[in-house]
């Protein structure tokens, strides 16, 4: 690989694995506070297979790009060193607005995932493949709880509406910085995030049509830009802060 | 007053400390009903029962079946199925049962051929 490749799929799995990690510590904020128990065990245990991914990216940094420890990237990095998507940093809000960011997340996650199983290198295939069947059960989740929701009483049928068009136009964060992965994608080493954006756009549109909700008249994602290049929403350094804070207390303690 | 926890998310939530739903009654089919599972290690054997999850609907129960029942070891497959399509016997009636302890004649452990099988397989090998 050439020093610009490297660079480029070193920030690609900076961003990737920030958003597993910032979205399963999210998504964990639910454990205890779940709708009812079966669900919350659920969820939690959605929420850790996202941190297990993202010590799974974190592993590829470390191992094959001379990146630090998985625990010290995620621990010791100050706010502007990360590049999640604000789309993952904002609060769980209620349940709704958790439900149908974890359907939107997760669907996007199975298509990238899906398509760099087939990348040319090989340590990002492997991880593909090996977190394939996690990613496919988050899935079944997210759409038998958002599809039940919406075909269900007209409340619950409104607030998965209302949720989906909050949140719709924060989850196109994900497909930012189209032109650094354009090397890449060009060299058979990912597939191009243009190409992923419009695969999940219709799957998403294909739900909708069969579940009975609309494609909101106005996406304007352009507010929810920018944590790609390391700038955030006021919601992540607090986040960071109760992430880190056992961590930090002594980084060199074994656990 | 506020709720005062040592969760902090649960602070964060500026709750009542009196409970809202105090005077809310909740009538029969407003709970979820429940599903017995059914988890099988191996492909190829048995699916044995291992306990109950509450859910609105069968996908739903296999959604929670997954990570209750399955969420540690080796799976292959899931069953659920809902409790009140399983027929049980009347505890009432258990006294069907009484005497067939006493019945040692169909324990297995009772009959002597394992000498005869190897004898057989031995013949079948040669």
């Amino acid at each position: 690989m050439s020093p610009e490749q490297i660079k480029d799929l070193r920030q690609l799995l900076y961003r990737l694995a920030d958003d597993q990690l910032i979205i399963g510590h999210r998504n964990s904020e639910w454990t205890g506070l779940g709708p009812v128990l079966e669900e919350d065990i659920a969820f939690s245990s959605i929420a850790q297979d996202k941190v297990g991914h993202a010590h799974a990216l974190y592993q590829l940094l470390n191992q094959e790009l001379a990146e630090p420890e998985p625990d010290t990237i995620a621990f010791m990095r100050d706010e502007m060193d990360f590049f999640c998507c604000h789309f993952v940093e904002m609060p769980i809000g209620e349940y709704d607005f958790s439900l149908i960011r974890h359907w939107l997340f997760d669907l996007a996650e199975q298509i990238r995932f899906d398509a760099y199983a087939e990348s040319q290198w090989l340590p990002l295939a492997k991880v593909a493949r090996k977190i394939k069947g996690e990613i496919k059960y988050h899935v079944f989740h997210a759409e038998t709880w958002v599809k039940t929701l919406a075909e269900g009483t007209e409340e619950s049928k409104a607030r998965m509406q209302s949720a989906l068009n909050e949140v719709l136009p924060m989850a196109f964060g994900l497909f930012e910085c189209k032109e650094n992965n354009a090397l890449l994608a060009e060299a058979g080493l990912i597939t191009a995030e243009s190409a992923l954006q419009s695969q999940w756009e219709s799957r998403v549109k294909a739900c909708l049509t069969a579940w009975g909700l609309q494609w909101p008249s106005q996406v304007d994602a352009s507010r929810y830009l920018g944590g790609r290049q390391g700038y955030h929403t006021s919601q992540l350094q607090p986040l960071l802060n109760e992430m880190t804070e056992v961590y930090r207390l002594d980084p060199s303690a074994e656990w | 007053m506020k709720l005062n926890s040592l969760d902090p998310r649960v602070n964060r939530m500026e709750l009542s400390d009196e409970n809202p739903y105090k005077d809310q009654v909740l009538h029969n089919m407003e709970h979820w009903e429940t599903y017995e599972v059914f988890h099988q290690k191996k492909r190829g054997t048995q699916h044995l029962h291992c306990g109950i999850v509450h859910a609105p609907n069968a996908d739903m129960a296999l959604l929670f079946a997954k990570e209750q029942f399955a969420r540690r070891g080796e799976t292959s497959n899931l069953w659920v199925v809902k409790t009140e399509h399983v027929m049980a016997v009347d505890y009432g009636d258990a006294d069907i049962f009484e005497t067939t302890p006493e019945k040692v004649y169909r324990d297995p452990s009772g009959y002597k051929v394992m000498d005869r099988i190897n004898e057989f397989k031995k013949k079948q090998n040669a």
